[in-house]
């Protein structure tokens, strides 16, 4: 129509905000907590939901996504839960070692991409480590509508059991929490089989737990539509390598621990992205020519896509001698 | 500003008209001289002052008047509001988005006192002031979509988002161009578009769900639709197709630049906060052939939209067989000379016709 032409942006809106709390919760987890600067009310937001952070970190910019943790119905602060990576490409490690109470920062509008089936009668949460957050704000939400849920929580230790005391205390028939180092699993058969019709199961955790439950379900004869999952997709480190961007008459160097997306934003190319994660499917982008291996990460392109057709910049890389993009 | 409403019927005598402000400040939908099916959609945060683009809910001359027709449509068939379940949270999220709106885009006719959830609202056009508790639907004389959509201008679908598709799990559909919530309800994107020609092969439906799934909060979007009406008719429903269907046959040549309307919906889309559903309202402009020839661009451009539209188009927005009576009207106001850009009058900048 074009009434007011207005180029759509990259990315989510923005707000800023200020660091009200740093709290460590164990030796791996740390949560943070925001207000806005303007000290206007946040917007509420949906069980699942997550923000994207920017980080300025040395004259770089860093986008990570993390769930929101607190109460959706809580317009006053906003909290996330932050895991130190000391492998990983340095967006947890940043959060950990330099941002202090106090500091301002810019994070994205919530999005949702793994929200709760409110049809469902009953909403059954498998949680591996740090994939407890998003379960933090739907059981938040359920609570105030009476909702029908409980919780399968695998942890480590007990030191690094994030949220496992508060949990307990507050739900103790709801919550079940199972310690590796004492040999204890989730009973995932048995809990799948014998749940009340119209069940619904949500599982966030590492991929081989995510998997775990998806196969185990479809197994037990669970519908796929009723199996609901959410894998944080860190953009991996690799290889460095050189990418040409057609549209915009640029060649450019993707770093070792810096995403494709990255890269081409450093270039000054703007590209759409929401989730950064490898789920949205924003920042899909044409390849006009390649010679060498994709690594794909994505939960988004089909398998024939990814035969050269479609990359996802924001997780996706490349190792060989020439990849051309239509950016 | 302060609006006049217009006391006028869009049934019976259809007293229906447009003020020149009005008249003005329609949505003409096209930018230019040729129309076809395109992901028409942009972002919807505000537009030209006092265009119908400004406001997140724009209300207008006829509002008073369109909520009086809802309530009468709802008394004959209350299907045309339906809600299912699972989508009473959506609705809260609609009844906060929309009261929020209103009472900041339009402080002199809507008012909004939160204390916690004790909530008041003021809605001055209708004599409405009650204060009820959020999220409890016993404080309400309606669930809460009904409530605020009884008071709110245009169609409302809301969509539950699963599995990667919309659903439609809820509405407010009274003003409608030829569909049926209640044979819609529960329906996915692609169901409920089924019957529109040409654009699934297009693989238009394909891009607009992509583009809606992404949809954020407070990133909202919009887009135009159209079809042809004959008389001033907001419930073109096909539950009353029997009623309206006909009237198409009373056109003459005398009678069909008052008659014949220009139906323009004004789609828009919001992701709502708690229960991540999207809802779509669906505004309903209308405006006579006549009226329309007041603005000499838009004569020139209807003219020739209407003339080159695809076949398949024409006859799904019901318009064929009186297509060549248009032709001969709006033929007069077309003097072949060309057109700016753009979907706004010009006034000042487009020459006058220059036909006799
Ligand atoms: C979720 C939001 C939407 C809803 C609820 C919706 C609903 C509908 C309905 C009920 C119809 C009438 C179909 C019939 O004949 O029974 C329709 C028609 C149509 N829709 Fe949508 N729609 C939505 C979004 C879109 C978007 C984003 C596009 C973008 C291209 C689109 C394009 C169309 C077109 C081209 C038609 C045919 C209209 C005509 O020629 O008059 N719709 N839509
Ligand atoms: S930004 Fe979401 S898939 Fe890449």
């Amino acid at each position: 129509m074009s009434a007011a032409p207005q180029k759509a942006k990259p990315g989510a809106e923005q707000l800023a905000v200020r660091v009200s709390a740093v709290v460590p919760l164990n030796d791996l987890v740390t949560r943070f907590e925001f207000q806005r600067t303007d000290g206007q009310p946040f917007p509420t937001f949906s069980g699942g939901a997550h923000t994207v952070v920017t980080m300025q970190d040395d004259g770089r910019t860093r986008l990570n996504p993390y769930s929101l943790m607190s109460d959706p119905a809580d317009t006053s602060t906003y909290a996330i839960s932050v895991r130190r990576d000391d492998q990983g490409r340095g967006g947890s490690l940043f959060m950990h070692t330099r941002v202090k109470q106090g500091d301002e920062m810019t994070i994205t509008y919530p999005v949702n991409l793994f929200s709760l089936d409110l049809r469902a009668r009953k909403h059954l949460f498998f949680a591996g480590g740090i994939g407890i957050t998003p379960f933090m704000s739907m059981i938040h939400q359920l609570e105030q509508s009476n909702g029908n849920w409980e919780l399968h929580y695998s942890v480590r230790t007990e030191a690094l059991g994030t949220y496992v005391d508060e949990l307990k205390y507050k739900f103790p028939t709801k919550v079940h929490v199972y310690y590796d180092d004492q040999s204890q699993s989730i009973p995932l058969e048995t809990l799948l089989d014998g749940q009340p019709l119209g069940t619904n199961a949500y599982v966030c955790g590492p991929k081989g737990m995510i998997d775990w439950v998806h196969a185990t379900a479809s197994a037990a004869g669970w519908p796929d539509a009723q199996v609901h999952s959410e894998e944080f997709l860190a953009p991996a480190p690799g290889k460095p390598f050189e990418v040409r961007l057609c549209k915009s008459d640029k060649t450019i160097q993707v770093g070792e621990n810096e995403s494709l997306l990255e890269a081409i934003e450093r270039a000054g190319v703007e590209a759409p992205f929401l989730c950064r994660g490898g789920a949205c499917g924003q920042c899909e982008t044409d390849v006009v020519s390649y010679d060498g291996e994709f690594i794909h990460r994505d939960h988004w392109l089909e398998p024939e896509q990814q035969a050269g057709e479609k990359i996802m910049p924001c997780v996706s890389r490349f190792v060989g001698k020439s990849l051309e993009l239509d950016r | 500003m302060t609006i006049q409403f217009n006391e006028e019927t869009f049934r019976d005598d259809y007293s229906f008209y447009n003020s020149d402000w009005a008249i003005k400040r329609f949505p003409f939908p096209f930018h230019e001289d040729s129309y076809m099916y395109s992901v028409n959609m942009e972002q919807h945060r505000g537009g030209p002052k006092g265009s119908v683009y400004e406001m997140r809910f724009d209300v207008d001359e006829h509002y008073v008047s369109e909520m009086r027709d809802r309530a009468m449509v709802l008394a004959d068939d209350p299907l045309r509001c339906q809600s299912l379940p699972h989508m009473t949270l959506a609705g809260w999220d609609l009844l906060e988005l929309i009261m929020v709106s209103k009472s900041e885009d339009y402080p002199d006719l809507f008012e909004l006192h939160r204390d916690g959830n004790q909530w008041r609202w003021i809605n001055k056009p209708l004599g409405i002031d009650d204060t009820f508790t959020f999220m409890d639907e016993t404080t309400l004389p309606y669930g809460p979509m009904e409530y605020i959509t009884r008071q709110a201008q245009g169609d409302f679908c809301v969509l539950d988002q699963r599995d990667e598709m919309l659903w439609m799990d809820a509405g407010m559909v009274t003003t409608q161009a030829d569909w049926s919530l209640d044979f819609d309800i529960g329906m996915n994107f692609f169901e409920w578009h089924a019957p529109v020609p040409l654009a699934h092969e297009m693989g238009i439906f394909k891009r607009a769900l992509k583009f809606l799934l992404n949809i954020q909060q407070g990133a909202p979007a919009r887009r135009l639709n159209w079809t042809m009406t004959v008389n001033p008719l907001l419930d073109t429903s096909p539950e009353n197709y029997h009623k309206w269907g006909i009237q198409k046959t009373t056109l003459t040549p005398e009678n069909i630049g008052s008659k014949q309307h220009l139906r323009v919906e004004l789609q828009s889309f919001f992701r709502l906060p708690r229960s991540n559903a999207l809802v779509f309202p669906i505004r309903c402009y209308l405006c006579s052939f006549q009226d329309l020839m007041t603005v000499p661009k838009w004569g020139r451009r209807l003219h020739r939209v209407v003339r080159d539209l695809p076949v398949e188009l024409a006859t799904y927005k019901g318009f064929i067989d009186n297509r060549p009576m248009m032709l001969d009207y709006l033929e007069q106001f077309d003097d072949g000379l060309p057109t700016s850009r753009g979907v706004f009058p010009d006034l000042e900048t487009e020459p006058p016709l220059t036909k006799a």
